[in-house]
C-alpha cells in the first residue's frame, strides 16, 4: 500500500529518501555545515541531525536571504537533502532548490504531522507529488 | 507570466548569464503567481563572504561572471568575509583571503559596486518611495520596505543578482500595494531606552510572527539606528521583510481585526536573558548590521583616553569609515585597542579560527547567528554597558 499526496512544484526532479522532520522554520545560513550536512544551529529541533540524504520536511525557510547560497552549497557537496517539502516555500529557499537542483514541493499544508522521521518516501517534484512508500 | 517582446528576447538571449537569470525568475515568477515583471531600479547581492558561500559559490560567481553576467542596474554586495585592506591585521588567514578576492573579482567583473556592506542605504545606494527593487539583505529588505518604503521581496542571494543582470523582477509579494498590510498588532508597554532594547524587541517579535507584518503600537519615537536594529533581528529570527512602528514611521492606525500581543518589561528582560548565553568574553562586536557614523562616534567619546581589555571590532561600510577616520573616531577607538574594520563583519568572518570563544554584542541579529555558524557564546547588552566591562 502507498499513499500520494499532491503539491505544487517548486524545483523539479524525482528523489526517494528517508524523512527528516524539522517543524519549526530553517534558516540554511548559520544552521548547517556544509562539509558534513550537520546541523549545527544551536536549540534547533534538528541540532546535532545529519539532512544530507534525507527528505527533509519543514513549514517554511527563515533568517538570511545566503540561505540559497547554501542549499546549492550543500548540493554541490552532496551533504544536502535529497528533497525538500515544505508547507509554504518562500523565495531563498525555492532559489536554493531551483539552482542546486534539489526536488522541492509545498503546498502539502500538514506535512510536517503526516510524515514521521524515519518515513521512506518517494518525492516526484516535476509532478508535484510525495508517496509514502509502504514498510517491506 | 505575461513576457513582454524585451523580456522574451532575454529568455532565449546569446548569453548564457542572462538566459539563466530571466530562467530562474520567470520560475519564481510562476511559483508565486507573479502575472509580470516589474522594473527594478537597484539590487542588493547577498552571499559575498567566502565564508557563507564556499568553493561551490566562488565557482558559481566566476562562472557567472565568465559567461557575461553583467548588472543592468546600481548593484551593491553585502559584507565580504574580510575587511578588504586590513584582513592580515584581523588575523585572517591567507587561503581565506585568496578566496575571498577571486569573489571581489567576480563581482567587480559583473560591474557590482565593490561596497560590502549591509546598510547600502547608509553608503550611497538608497531608493526612492514606492521604487521597486530587488534587495537581498535581509536586513536591508527590512528597512527599505519599512523605513523608506521602497518595494522589495526577501530575495535569495542568487536571485537578486539575476534581477540585477535582467533590469526586473517577478511583480509579487511586497511589489503589491494590497500585500503591504500589518498582519499582527504589538502593543509594547515599556520604554525602550537604546538600540539594544530595540534589538530585543525584534529578537522576540520575529520568533513570534515568523514571516508577518507586525505593526509596533506605544513606541514613542525611533532614531534610524534604533529601526535598523528593530528589522535586523526580526529578519533573522523570522522572516519578517516589513513592519511599521506606529507615528515613526507610519501615520496610520493599524486594521482593528489583527491579533494582538503585548510586549511589556517582563518580555523585555526574559528576551535579554534569551539572547544571552555567557557573560565572559574575549570580542567585542558592534556593527551588526553596519555602523553608522553616529554610532561609531558613541563608541569614540567612551572610549576616549581609556584602553580595553579585551578586543573590540567596529564593523562599518567603507563610505562610513571613511568619515569617522575624518572625525578622528578611528583613531581614538584604535588607540584605545580596538579596530574600526570596514566591508566585513563579525557574522561573516571566520572568527572561530581566529581564537575567540564568545562575542559580546548589542545586536540581536549577531546573537542570533554567533552560536551556530561562528561557534560563539554570547553576551547581548546594549553599547555602553558592554564597553564599560571592557574599560580597565
Amino acid at each position: 500500500m502507498s499513499e500520494t499526496v499532491e503539491g505544487r512544484t517548486i524545483a523539479e526532479g524525482v528523489a526517494e529518501g528517508e524523512v527528516l522532520v524539522s517543524p519549526e522554520p530553517i534558516s540554511f545560513y548559520g544552521a548547517v555545515d556544509t562539509d558534513t550536512g550537520e546541523f549545527i544551529e544551536a536549540d534547533h529541533h534538528l541540532t546535532g541531525e545529519t539532512i544530507a540524504g534525507k527528505v527533509l520536511v519543514f513549514p517554511k525557510g527563515k533568517g538570511s536571504t545566503v540561505g540559497s547560497y547554501v542549499i546549492y552549497g550543500l548540493a554541490q557537496e552532496g551533504t544536502g537533502p535529497a528533497a525538500i517539502i515544505n508547507h509554504e516555500t518562500e523565495t531563498i529557499v525555492a532559489t536554493g532548490a531551483i539552482l542546486g537542483e534539489v526536488p522541492c514541493v509545498d503546498g502539502i499544508e500538514d506535512a510536517v504531522e503526516r510524515f514521521e522521521d524515519g518515513d521512506r518516501v518517494r518525492v516526484d517534484a516535476t509532478e508535484g507529488t510525495v508517496t509514502l512508500l509502504a514498510d517491506d | 507570466m505575461d513576457l513582454t517582446t524585451d523580456e522574451q528576447a532575454l529568455l532565449e538571449s546569446d548569453n548564457p548569464a542572462v538566459r539563466k537569470s530571466m530562467e530562474l525568475l520567470v520560475r519564481l515568477g510562476d511559483i508565486y503567481g507573479a502575472e509580470e515583471f516589474v522594473e527594478i531600479g537597484s539590487a542588493q547581492a547577498s552571499g559575498i563572504s567566502y565564508k557563507s558561500i564556499g568553493d561551490p559559490g566562488v565557482e558559481f560567481l566566476e562562472g557567472f561572471a565568465a559567461e557575461g553576467a553583467e548588472v543592468q542596474v546600481q548593484t551593491f554586495a553585502n559584507p565580504a568575509g574580510m575587511d578588504i585592506d586590513r584582513w592580515e591585521e584581523m588575523g585572517v588567514d591567507p587561503e581565506f583571503a585568496k578566496q575571498q578576492r577571486r569573489i571581489v573579482g567576480a563581482l567587480r567583473e559583473m560591474g557590482v559596486t565593490v561596497s560590502f556592506t549591509c546598510t547600502p542605504y547608509l553608503a550611497g545606494n538608497l531608493p526612492g518611495p514606492n521604487e521597486h527593487i530587488a534587495w537581498a539583505e535581509s536586513s536591508a529588505v527590512s528597512f527599505a520596505n519599512s523605513v523608506v518604503g521602497a518595494r522589495t521581496n526577501r530575495e535569495g542571494g542568487p536571485s537578486a543578482l539575476a534581477a540585477a543582470i535582467t533590469g526586473r523582477t517577478p511583480k509579487y509579494g511586497l511589489h503589491l500595494a494590497e500585500n503591504r498590510v500589518p498582519t499582527h498588532r504589538i502593543d509594547v508597554d515599556v520604554e525602550l531606552q537604546n538600540q539594544a532594547d530595540f534589538a530585543a524587541l525584534g529578537s522576540w517579535a520575529g520568533r513570534i510572527v515568523e514571516d508577518g507584518r507586525p505593526y509596533f503600537a506605544g513606541v514613542d519615537g525611533a532614531t534610524t539606528d534604533e529601526l535598523k536594529a528593530l528589522g535586523a533581528a526580526m529578519a533573522a529570527t523570522g522572516a519578517v521583510a516589513m513592519h511599521f512602528v506606529g507615528g515613526v514611521t507610519t501615520d496610520e492606525e493599524p486594521p482593528t481585526d489583527l491579533e494582538t500581543l503585548e510586549f511589556g518589561s517582563a518580555e523585555l528582560e526574559a528576551e535579554y536573558g534569551e539572547l544571552n548565553s555567557t557573560e565572559d568574553t574575549d570580542l567585542i562586536v558592534f556593527g551588526c548590521p553596519h555602523a553608522s557614523v553616529d554610532e561609531i562616534g558613541q563608541v569614540a567619546d567612551r572610549l576616549d583616553g581609556e584602553s580595553l581589555d579585551r578586543d573590540l571590532w567596529v564593523c562599518a561600510s567603507g563610505a562610513v569609515k571613511s568619515q569617522a577616520d575624518r572625525m578622528g573616531y578611528t583613531e581614538t577607538i584604535e588607540d584605545a585597542g580596538g579596530m574600526v574594520l570596514s566591508d566585513t563583519c563579525n557574522v561573516v568572518a571566520p572568527i572561530e579560527e581566529m581564537g575567540y570563544e564568545s562575542t559580546a554584542t548589542d545586536s540581536a541579529k549577531a546573537a542570533a547567528y554567533l552560536p551556530g555558524f561562528g561557534e560563539q557564546d554570547v553576551h547581548f547588552d546594549d553599547k555602553l554597558s558592554l564597553l564599560e566591562e571592557a574599560i580597565e
